[in-house]
């Protein structure tokens, strides 16, 4: 069934095209869906549509003024132009009085998954900061949290860390305070996140269009060398499945982001999906295998000699106290061929069912 | 799960049992919170006022362990008062006389003695769900780790069968797994009754289908479980091989465990750390982690997804079916010639009905969840839809059971454990992230700030925690989050090791452990 399809009944004029559109959609969405580049800085399509920073304008034919595309529905009939060359000075001059409130800076990608919109947009516009020279807005917070920097001289208000705290996580620890100019990012009585009802799922820095908040734990790579890669794969802890992207540099696994078309998480995360995945590469890891000697104690050994000891050992087992008395322990935490590897060793190799995993405990 | 994720913005009421899931399953509670956002509602039922209960619009504190008293009552209420799904019963349920009869002593007054909630929100709650056009069940380990693990999950089956709130959108019942694989793990046939694909080890054309496959004659007998072989560690089993699990920090009853594993001939790991399980074997064999694996994972919602490697191994760890298959080599096994991760799973496709329609290749984008038994086949979102894979949805006739251990004058105290948000189980990989340490470094006891007071205890002080199997030291804080005679607590930390408390009783179906309840007594310690 295709039931977008089956409500496309509407049609407009995008850019002198006839598209169809189905009820509820916004002119903002039609043109997407249409492959027209129309720019935003406050829109993430998990939100509510916030009409903030008025860079998706197009024009309207009828209307006296150009209107933000992502608040307005769609409706049949109407025409509308998406590039016109006095739209495309608007938004240059938008994203000049948003660039002028902000200091010059390039912010590495590590500060987060959207940390690159603004520049991308001043890039790509051509647009020179310096036009409207004057104060600068925002201050930074001394918040000492190890996750979450909070550079709010690089903030523009578009409020999507408030919005997707609100809407998609439902924890409303942070909110805006003051009006204008002064607005500014804060949380309930200006404390640390720590204090607040944030409980670090990142996703205020993912949607941050300009590195104004930015992944503490990631920036700790900015000064590796290396490019940055990812690779998609799907975190470690729970069983929901949340897909997500591992940021590397060379051998380096230096931060996480989720991945917004995962099926089970739609870019969502939380603490330890985000953050917590330096025990990869942490010293502790066992980089050798270990067999114990005749003084009780582990020693590091060469895969043959482990390997050897691990078989004899079964073997003898085997001889001994006859095929029952092997058993299999697999791992819900190991991918589905350690599993299965684990139960063909038990049933192929003692011809019994002595093989379970952990979920009973 | 019976429905997707994405069926969580379906509901008109969640009923959520036994399911701490801000803190254990934090992404799919945010889809919770959208739907109550938008207007569902939900009941809640823990012992704890847990997050979840906060925003819920009914929530019932009912006593650890006291769940399929609960549950009865309600299915009286639904029955009594004619909320039932008439015409959902008779097309695709067997049993429903006897259950409808069964129920009748089960009054809201008689639940209520047992759980200590008041008769009326049990009623409240029966009509909730009773009336939803879409009502959905989420349960998680707070349902299936007690002696009536079994009881707890068939009296949420009566209660969807007799609402006809099965194999529909938004309805359902959906057990939360909290590992990442664990789904994976019983679909590889990683379990004593059945061989890959849930195929049952006991039917004779199994047997003769995998004997072929494997080469050797297969026992038709299922295997015993893990805690039976841990109990017979030393008796009739003496030798070992776990793969990723700290056993001996994440299992009931620490000391039996310990005695278990060292009564062993041979113990092998598998492991990623040298964690407290490690200690014991006699031989350890660094596997890949996550980020240096390629393979294949399954979640809660039988989705089967692609695990890609993006650095390489530390030192020399290698895939653990690398490592098993040079074991069986070894042996002389047969069939353990794999060259990678894809050969491995295509073989297990090849051989499972839940994946026939699969192959590496095809799980790509993750698009499927199974089963999908052929190669054109679209997966399937929704488990029972139509029909259920039996024939007809069976009622049982379940009666309520005190846990193993009750609470009486020498343990006067509700112990029940749990998880946190930061911390995921023993800590081997979240106690070794950065930063996890700034916002939980320490286990500390949750205790009622009136039972702080009655048991003398001082909040940020110390506690013996007893139980009949041992003494654990903990800091304690107040908080209403645990009702008062119930103290709550996680198994995180090893030096804080509640596991030397719990392993009262067993489910004797499952044979999972009452990790839930234990009776204990709380007293001052010196710091």
């Amino acid at each position: 069934m295709n039931a977008t399809a089956e409500a496309q009944t509407h049609t407009l004029i995008l850019d002198d095209t006839e598209v169809s559109f189905h009820e509820g959609e916004t002119i903002y969405e039609v043109a997407q869906r249409a492959g027209r580049e129309v720019p935003t800085l406050c829109y993430d399509k998990r939100l509510e549509a916030f009409g903030a920073c008025r860079l998706c304008v197009v024009q309207l034919e009828g209307a006296r003024n150009p209107v933000a595309s992502c608040t307005t529905p769609a409706e049949a009939g109407m025409v509308v132009h998406t590039s016109t060359e006095a739209i495309k000075k608007h938004r240059r001059t938008l994203l000049e009085l948003v660039a002028s409130e902000n200091p010059e800076a390039t912010i590495n990608p590590l500060r987060g998954f959207a940390s690159q919109e603004l520049n991308e947009l001043l890039c790509k516009n051509d647009v020179q900061p310096g036009r409207f020279q004057g104060q600068q807005s925002g201050t930074s917070n001394g918040d000492d949290n190890p996750f979450i920097l909070r550079d709010y001289d690089h903030c523009i208000s578009c409020y999507r860390c408030v919005r997707v705290c609100a809407e998609q996580e439902g924890d409303y620890a942070i909110t805006m305070m003051n009006r204008g100019f002064e607005t500014q990012i804060t949380t309930e009585f200006n404390n640390r996140l720590k204090d607040s009802a944030c409980t670090f799922c990142g996703q205020c820095v993912q949607t941050c269009p300009t590195g104004a908040l930015g992944d503490r734990k990631a920036m700790r790579a900015e000064s590796l060398p290396g490019e940055l890669e990812k690779t998609r794969s799907v975190c470690p802890y729970c069983g929901v499945g949340c897909q997500v992207d591992l940021l590397s540099k060379e051998d380096r696994l230096v931060g996480i982001q989720p991945a917004m078309d995962g099926p089970a998480n739609e870019g969502a995360l939380c603490i330890k999906g985000q953050f917590a995945f330096d025990f990869v590469q942490h010293e502790d890891r066992l980089t050798k295998p270990l067999v114990r000697g005749d003084d009780g104690e582990l020693h590091e050994v060469d895969w043959n000699i482990a390997l050897d000891r691990a078989a004899e050992g079964f073997r003898k087992v085997l001889k001994k106290h006859g095929r029952h008395a092997v058993y299999g322990v697999a791992s819900g935490r190991a991918p589905n061929e350690a599993a299965y590897t684990m139960q063909k060793f038990i049933r192929a190799g003692f011809g019994t069912n002595q093989i379970d995993n952990c979920s009973r405990a | 799960m019976s429905n997707p994720l994405s069926d969580m913005d379906k509901p008109d009421v969640f009923f959520c049992i036994g399911t701490n899931m801000t803190e254990c399953h934090p992404v799919a509670a945010t889809r919770i919170k959208q739907a109550l956002q938008r207007g569902a509602k939900m009941i809640v039922a823990d012992p704890r006022k847990i997050p979840l209960a906060g925003i819920a619009h009914l929530y019932l504190p009912l006593r650890v362990g006291s769940d399929v008293a609960l549950l009865l009552g309600m299915a009286h209420v639904i029955a009594r008062d004619g909320l039932a799904d008439n015409e959902f019963i008779a097309e695709r349920t067997k049993g429903a006389d006897e259950f409808l009869e069964h129920l009748k002593p089960f009054t809201p007054e008689w639940a209520a003695e047992i759980t200590g909630l008041n008769p009326a929100d049990i009623e409240k709650a029966a009509r909730m769900y009773g009336a939803a056009d879409r009502g959905a069940i989420y349960y998680t380990l707070g349902i299936t780790e007690h002696i009536c693990g079994v009881d707890n999950v068939q009296s949420l089956c009566n209660l969807a069968l007799m609402t006809g709130n099965l194999g529909r959108e938004g309805t359902g019942i959906n057990p939360m797994r909290g590992q990442n694989n664990i789904q994976g793990a019983g679909d590889s046939g990683a379990v004593p009754a059945n061989y890959p694909g849930f195929q049952p080890v006991n039917d004779p054309a199994n047997q003769e289908k995998f004997s072929k496959l494997y080469g050797r004659e297969i026992d038709s007998e299922k295997g015993i479980t893990k805690v039976t072989a841990l109990n017979e560690c030393g008796k009739s089993i003496h030798a070992m091989i776990i793969n990723g699990e700290n056993t001996l920090v994440s299992d009931p009853d620490r000391a039996h465990c310990q005695h278990s594993l060292e009564s062993l001939d041979h113990l092998v790991l598998i492991d990623i750390f040298r964690t407290e399980t490690a200690e014991l074997a006699d031989v350890v064999l660094p596997a890949t982690a996550f980020g240096e694996t390629d393979g294949v994972c399954v979640n809660t919602e039988r989705r089967v997804q692609r695990l890609r490697q993006a650095v390489p191994p530390q030192g020399e760890a290698r895939p653990d079916w690398w490592i098993v298959s040079q074991i069986a080599q070894r042996l002389g096994i047969p069939g353990f010639e794999y060259e990678s991760a894809k050969d491995v799973f295509n073989e297990v496709c090849g051989l499972s009905p839940i994946y026939t329609g699969l192959d590496w290749d095809r799980i790509e984008n993750a698009e499927y969840q199974w089963p999908v038994p052929e190669k054109d086949h679209p997966g399937t979102p929704i488990l029972h839809e139509g029909e259920f894979k039996n024939g007809r949805g069976l009622f049982s006739l379940v009666k309520y059971r005190d846990p193993a251990e009750v609470v009486d004058e020498d343990y006067p105290v509700w112990l029940t454990t749990g998880r946190r948000l930061q911390a995921y189980h023993t800590r081997t990989q979240t106690g070794r992230s950065a930063g996890i340490d700034y916002l939980l470094s320490e286990e500390s006891l949750e205790v009622h700030p009136s039972d702080v007071v009655k048991l003398q205890l001082t909040d940020g002080g110390f506690a013996n925690l007893t139980s009949r199997r041992g003494t654990v030291k903990i800091r304690v804080r107040a908080s209403d989050q645990s009702p008062p005679g119930t103290v709550f607590c996680s198994f995180s930390f090893n030096d804080v090791p509640v596991n030397i408390l719990t392993g009262s009783g067993y489910d004797p179906i499952t044979e999972t452990a009452e990790l839930k309840v234990c009776a204990v007594r709380v007293e001052p310690a010196e710091d």
